[in-house]
């Protein structure tokens, strides 16, 4: 029974070669930022971007929460609630979500596969900066008349046709926000299939590469129908077409297919870099290999694939027939299958190693049990008898938000913890990030396992009132939400605070991760790295 | 990795992009040929029209209702309910009124409660299959010629039959 000892492949030449590395550094000043081609910096710049929205998006969710804490109207008026919960979601979606994982990324991928930097920097560049422009324009959205879009994230048809200005702003920056995820997608792929270092083939990618090669597909496949979904609705809105307007011919529930085509892969583009940071912590923290490599490769392809034909699971109500019902719903089950081998390889890795459980590792078990949950609750929905049940009340809440905030945000945050030390050269306080870790755990739950109380209590989702036998789960839920957010506030204070005089790190913070960036660069990572490709064997 | 290889690529992967936002607009016309061939949400269409014998063992209530939305008509049911037996031919009249001293086209999409019940409602005809339009402060009667067919489940006793009309953008009276 004794510990597993990890032998690496790689060659062991910490800064061999780099001395030139040095050469040239950033630029000084705010113009660094704004005209950088390097892959860290855009790196840094996605994920500061991504905790500035998830910030905007987490203060709207402490409304929708306040509001929510008595039954009533007390703070807002309806109107204003529904901005708040369609904004809530695009921003935390487009803004929060996509982002920070496309900064892990472009930090990662480069240093992970033994590139220079990404294949294309200039275009690198130009990605991220659409995105302040497109949060901007949805920010905006709010200030114009008649307010923001309170139609829900879906932005679902015939509602997005009779609202005001503000829906222009937010189909333009829906627009916006695809071409960036686009651009970053090909960039991405091209990076990952043409710059990899001398014999590091595909089946030797850490798994975060792969994991992020296939949802950069995904991202190519399936932003453009979106692009196109809200682009018909922009011209039923304005040029007379009628693509979702029944008395035209057209049909909103034509707009759901499209929609959700786009929408069912979108939540995999969420998930899956998340199963990436994962896979590179677990083994970490387990000091032992990934347990079945090749398997969470084609699970993770298989997952993708099967995410293109189960789109109507989100609208069984829409009064398909039941063969249609029937198909979506075992393709549904089917991906529970592929996601079922991901959880136990991640378990059988942990199984027998010689565990630690520091803090990026307990973001990564918390992941585990978390979004394992909410893949039970998914295959709960699954079912078309229960879903014509739960459809649209706070059992969906709860079941998206276990895979979104406990699945994506979680795995977020333990790759921020994992890589901090390698990006600045600096430990963050162990005992702070575990704080953080178990303040988000608990109020995390607190906001959200009661809603399933809540949901199949029959509780309507994006409704600001509520009959009052539904109050003490709700005032539970607001607490929750407040709680969680100010525990964020001690996230951005760690980090900081690693910036700014966090402990110097190790050279190998974490002696069982044994990817490229550990086992061949010194930590803190230089400005440029690999300008020689390093030759793995 | 030459600069030429990874053009290429992005080359083909953008061309990808611009297929599946083409594809997007593909889907209208594969939506629309699925529910045709599957006889999903033919709203438009006249039910065939086939001997059937009258069960008048049943008597069906059938609710009318109407809605003009955003539209400046006034539009009802000339009477609000009738009780028919499931296979007997049956006449409905509606009655619109265009209020606005412009012509408008609209056109009328019905909806049925309960849902399932609309499968059921066979229109032989209806002035919901063809666009409306009605000159300034123009009032129409309108009729739905319809049968319930035999086969309508035995727990279903009411049949509330909603018509919406909207007006159709850019046929003339904008407001």
């Amino acid at each position: 029974m004794s510990a597993v000892v990890h032998d690496h492949d790689h060659p062991h030449g910490y800064g061999h070669d780099h001395a030139h590395d040095d050469h040239h550094g950033p630029r000084k000043g705010l113009m660094r930022w704004v005209t950088t081609t390097n892959h860290k910096d855009i790196g840094t710049l996605y994920l500061w971007f991504s905790f500035a929205m998830f910030s905007i998006g987490g203060l709207m969710a402490v409304g929708i929460r306040l509001e929510l804490f008595s039954p009533g109207l007390q703070y807002m008026d309806p109107d204003f609630f529904n901005q708040l919960t369609t904004m809530h979601g695009l921003i935390m979606v487009f803004g929060a979500i996509m982002p920070v994982f496309v900064g892990f990324a472009n930090w990662q991928i480069p240093m992970m596969i033994g590139a220079p930097d990404m294949a294309f920097a200039r275009l690198n560049n130009w990605s991220f900066w659409l995105l302040p422009f497109a949060a901007t324009l949805l920010v905006l959205s709010f200030f114009m008349p008649g307010g923001a879009p309170g139609v829900g994230w879906t932005l679902y048809a015939p509602l997005t046709v009779q609202m005001g200005i503000g829906m222009d702003l937010t189909i333009f920056a829906v627009h916006i926000l695809g071409m960036s995820s686009i651009l970053g997608s090909i960039n991405i792929i091209t990076t990952i299939l043409n710059m990899r270092a001398p014999g590091m083939t595909l089946m030797k990618m850490p798994l975060f590469v792969w994991t992020w090669l296939i949802t950069a597909y995904l991202l190519v496949a399936a932003m453009p129908v979106l692009a196109g979904a809200v682009t018909m609705t922009l011209t039923d809105r304005h040029f007379g077409t009628t693509f979702f307007n029944a008395a035209g011919g057209g049909d909103p529930v034509l707009y759901q297919h499209i929609f959700w085509f786009f929408g069912h892969p979108e939540v995999y583009i969420i998930a899956l870099p998340g199963f990436g940071v994962i896979s590179q912590v677990i083994p970490a923290f387990s000091r032992k290999p990934l347990f079945g490599y090749a398997s969470m490769v084609y699970a993770t392809s298989a997952i993708a694939i099967i995410s293109f034909i189960v789109w109507a699971h989100h609208m069984y109500t829409v009064g398909m027939p039941v063969t249609g019902q029937l198909f979506f719903m075992y393709a549904t089950m089917i991906i529970a299958v592929p996601t079922g081998v991901k959880v136990f390889n991640w378990v059988a890795t942990m199984w027998k190693g010689s565990l630690t459980f520091e803090t990026p590792m307990l973001f990564a078990c918390g992941f585990l049990f978390m979004f394992t949950l909410g893949g039970f609750t998914g295959l709960v929905l699954a079912i078309v008898p229960i879903d014509i049940q739960m459809h649209d009340t706070y059992y969906v809440v709860a079941h998206f938000h276990y895979v979104m905030v406990a699945g994506a945000l979680f795995a977020a945050f333990a790759g921020v913890y994992f890589w901090l030390p390698k990006w600045t050269g600096r430990m963050y306080n162990e005992t702070l990030g575990k704080w953080h870790f178990w303040l988000t755990l608990i109020f995390f739950n607190m906001i959200f396992f009661v809603q399933h109380f809540l949901g199949m209590a029959g509780m309507p989702r994006r409704i600001p009132d509520y009959p009052l036998m539904f109050e003490t789960w709700n005032k539970i839920s607001s607490i929750g939400a407040f709680g969680m957010g100010l525990a964020q506030l001690l996230f951005l204070y760690v980090v900081v605070q690693t910036i700014r005089k966090g402990e110097p790190a190790p050279q190998r913070p974490w002696e069982g991760a044994d990817s490229l960036e550990w086992t061949h660069l010194p930590t803190p990572v230089p400005y440029h790295t690999f300008e020689t490709q390093p030759v793995v064997k | 990795m030459s600069a030429k290889e990874n053009r290429s690529l992005s080359f083909r992967l953008g061309v990808v992009a611009l297929g599946m936002f083409g594809f997007a607009f593909a889907l209208v016309p594969f939506y629309n040929q699925i529910c045709a061939a599957l006889g999903i949400n033919q709203i438009e269409r006249a039910a065939e029209t086939v001997n059937t014998q009258v069960d008048t063992s049943r008597t069906i209530t059938i609710e009318l209702d109407s809605n003009a939305h955003n539209l400046p008509w006034r539009f009802k049911p000339v009477v609000s309910e009738i009780k028919v037996h499931p296979g007997e031919l049956a006449v409905v009249e509606y009655e619109i009124v265009n209020a606005r001293d412009a012509a408008v086209t609209g056109q009328a999409v019905p909806s049925y409660g309960p849902q399932h019940a609309g499968q059921y409602f066979q229109k032989i005809e209806c002035f919901c299959f063809t666009q409306q339009t009605l000159a300034p402060g123009e009032t129409r009667r309108m009729p739905v010629l319809f049968v319930v067919d035999p086969k309508l489940p035995k727990d279903v006793n009411t049949i509330a039959v909603s018509y919406t009309f909207f007006e159709v953008p850019g046929r003339g009276g904008k407001t």
